[in-house]
């Protein structure tokens, strides 16, 4: 895993082009502490810092094809690299190392643009074709690794993260207000946009290319895609035989992820997911499993039983941090620092100080269970708009509405506990059943809260911004023809796990301390296999990841295949008070006077907000979620607005 | 209107409007605005008020009155109040 930046456009001299080159890849040293590389020639210029995890000796970046026409910088895996290495050496292609990331720059003489189709991996890259003098931008199918971008000064920059850009490109940085909304509804900005102003993260599944005259073509190359929901299922007889098939492309997908030349580990967080992935990789020929996981104080975050379960189940050697709301309070403005968008919770906190534990083991690459409650339908949303949808068509039914309390019981404060006001509050929205949106309505109507908290222009303007009818304009077409899980599942992946997961609790906590994660169920052809299924076969009654379960039959101890969802939460905003004050840095960014000066946000209400929080009265998710979003958007203005206007 | 609902109505619109508004403007809370549909109040927000009933008022709040009909204004929440000192008293 690496760091890559870079420029395409008008020329400038060469040392002052190498000095911005330097000054944008030393900030993505956390990416890759093990080597940096350049290539400039007149109006472009690629720098890459290395992580190096395959091919130590003839690995280094930039890459270039035989004759130097092509060169790629290149952060990510191609998982299925030796296939294609032997595809492209047959059609006459000389390999001189033995990377992964030499396919690329032969696959795009090979195929040209198309050359991303063919690949099976996790990454963003640029691409310099020097002939034609036209660069290439793509990113991977979900979204795993990240790729910015910016015009400015005759030039687009890019870059793995922004604050590489922020050093390089002549930008000043702001916050935009409208990504700051998107965020405080949909839990990050929505891609193409960033919370940086004129600062675009490139969509996953695409590939931007820049020509020599400047001309710019963004082509969606994947996207999750369902069947029509009448259409029939005839590629299967049983669940038995896809659950049979799952089971073998589960295998690969993990076979295909423990290729390395340096040692691997997984994270064990206890549910089905990670305990399903590290159970494969013995499967698939792991003889010593070093497994990682956090453990809370908190019972109602902690799931230590079932991580404990595992480890004795598996002979895993076995390490577990156990992190308190101190660390969390402590450790949150460098997160924000990685993260670079603001987050309504904490939870990517604990996993970069997991990582930070697990390269100090000597570890550069884990594999975790990410995904695969997106593509298999394991969130209790899924099951939540189930529920809605049969007690819709008989609105009066007690018996359907009383399914509501089935779902969440791993709240201390469950919504659902109180039979009469579950009905009430989950009954709204109903008017929604047919719309895409139907599932997430209920979780983005949040924003009402949120928008309590802004400053009063920015409330004016934003008072009637309607956040589902704004994210379903957005939407394919063919949404409308997919079964009603298709429609959330399609929703789901590409808001929550492609805009906040991935980035928030994914790369950036694990490449703050230069380690790389895998994620096998975000494998292409698992996604494509599980969106082919049938919904039944995904929940069956109100038991989610059905099939998952039963590809799974015989891996894993009784207890852990049978185990409810529990979603990965940590403390909140209690994290960030101690002896009935809030920590110092804390006190200081929500302070009236700094909170005015910002000008995102209003110092009345806000200063009730952490009153509350203060006498520890903020129970619900809405507080804690515009708590952790407030302070998080003000910690971003402080490291990359104020510090660098001063 | 009873004196003790007089009493009672200020204290359960200020706690609302402070802790659920998060405002200082009263002109915000009309006492009869409905707080689910105007989206003041969630379901945590009702348990945030049944907290704040049983420690202002010494009361406890039984599981079956956890209706939303008993907490969708503030006069319906300053009337539940009062209902329940007056069966306690």
């Amino acid at each position: 895993m690496c760091g890559v930046a870079g420029f395409f456009g008008i020329a400038d001299q060469a040392d002052a082009d190498r000095a911005r080159l330097t000054r944008m890849i030393h900030t993505l040293h956390h990416r890759g502490p093990d080597g940096y590389g350049f290539h400039q020639a007149p109006g472009i210029g690629l720098a890459h810092a290395r992580l190096a995890v395959i091919d130590f000796k003839t690995g280094a970046q930039p890459m270039a094809n035989e004759d130097g026409s092509v060169w790629t910088v290149f952060n990510g895996e191609v998982f299925n690299y030796r296939a294609l290495r032997t595809q492209l050496v047959a059609h006459g292609h000389r390999f001189a190392t033995r990377s992964d990331t030499e396919v690329i720059v032969h696959l795009y003489e090979e195929y040209g643009d198309d050359f991303v189709r063919h690949l099976n991996g996790q990454f963003a890259l640029a691409l310099w074709d020097s002939r034609r003098r036209r660069l290439v931008l793509a990113r991977d199918r979900c979204g795993v690794r990240p790729l910015f971008f910016a015009r400015a000064g005759g030039r687009l920059w890019f870059a793995s993260e922004i604050k590489a850009l922020l050093v390089g490109a002549p930008i000043t940085a702001r916050l935009d207000p409208f990504s700051l909304a998107q965020t405080f509804a949909y839990w990050g900005p929505v891609a193409p946009g960033s919370v940086f102003a004129g600062i675009e993260s490139l969509p996953p599944g695409h590939l931007l290319a820049i020509e020599a005259d400047g001309r710019e073509t963004l082509t969606r190359y994947w996207d999750w895609t369902f069947p029509e929901r009448d259409a029939p299922t005839t590629r299967w007889t049983s669940i038995e035989q896809a659950a049979g098939e799952l089971r073998e492309l589960l295998t690969d997908a993990v076979r295909l992820r423990l290729q390395a030349d340096v040692p691997l580990g997984a994270y064990l967080s206890g549910g089905l997911d990670s305990s399903a992935v590290t159970a494969l990789m013995r499967t698939a020929g792991s003889t010593q499993l070093r497994t990682y996981s956090v453990a809370f104080d908190e019972a109602e975050f902690d799931e230590s039983a079932e991580q404990q379960t595992m480890v004795r189940y598996l002979g895993c050697d076995h390490a577990t941090l156990r992190c308190t709301r101190a660390q969390i309070g402590e450790a949150f403005p460098a997160f924000i620092r990685h993260a670079e968008m603001p987050v309504l919770r904490t939870a990517g906190v604990p996993l970069m100080l997991l990582a930070q534990q697990v390269r100090a083991d000597g570890r550069k690459v884990v594999l975790t269970g990410e995904g695969a409650d997106e593509v298999f339908a394991g969130y209790d949303l899924f099951k939540e708009a189930k529920v809605r949808r049969f007690w819709a068509r008989q609105p009066g039914s007690h018996f359907r509405s009383a399914l509501l309390g089935r779902l969440y019981g791993y709240l201390d404060h469950s919504p659902t506990r109180h039979a009469a006001l579950a009905t009430a509050f989950f009954g709204r929205g109903m008017e929604h059943l047919d719309r895409p949106i139907f599932a997430h309505a209920p979780r983005w109507s949040s924003w009402q809260h949120a928008l309590r908290f802004f400053a009063p222009d920015l409330r004016a303007s934003l008072a009637d911004w309607n956040p589902p009818d704004w994210y379903e304009a957005r939407l394919p077409a063919a949404i409308a023809r997919w079964a009603p899980l298709a429609r959330d599942q399609y929703v789901e992946a590409k808001s929550l796990l492609a805009d906040y997961l991935l980035p928030a609790q994914g790369d950036r906590p694990a490449m703050a301390h230069s380690v790389e994660g895998r994620f096998p169920f975000l494998d292409h052809r698992v996604i494509e296999f599980a969106n082919a299924l049938p919904a039944r076969w995904k929940i069956r009654g109100l038991t989610e990841k059905h099939v998952l379960r039963k590809a799974l039959d015989g891996l894993l101890p009784p207890a852990i295949q049978a185990r409810t969802k529990q979603p990965y939460r940590a403390p909140d905003q209690a994290s960030f008070f101690a002896n009935g004050k809030p920590l110092d840095y804390v006190a200081e960014l929500l302070s009236p006077e700094r909170l005015a000066a910002s000008g995102y946000f209003d110092p009345v209400a806000v200063g009730y907000l952490v009153e509350k929080c203060r006498r520890g009265h903020a129970i619900g998710f809405a507080d804690n979620q515009a708590f952790v979003g407030i302070l998080s958007t003000m910690l971003l203005d402080e490291t990359f607005v104020r510090r660098r206007a001063a | 209107m009873s004196t003790e609902i007089t009493a009672v109505k200020p204290r359960v619109r200020d706690y609302i409007l402070h802790n659920l508004l998060f405002s200082d403007d009263a002109a915000e809370l009309p006492d009869d605005t409905s707080l689910l549909d105007r989206g003041i109040i969630d379901s945590t927000g009702v348990l945030e008020v049944v907290m704040f009933i049983e420690e202002t008022f010494g009361l406890h709040v039984k599981a079956s009155d956890m209706l939303p009909e008993n907490f969708d204004t503030v006069n319906a929440i300053a009337a539940f109040v009062e209902r329940q000192r007056q069966a306690v008293a």
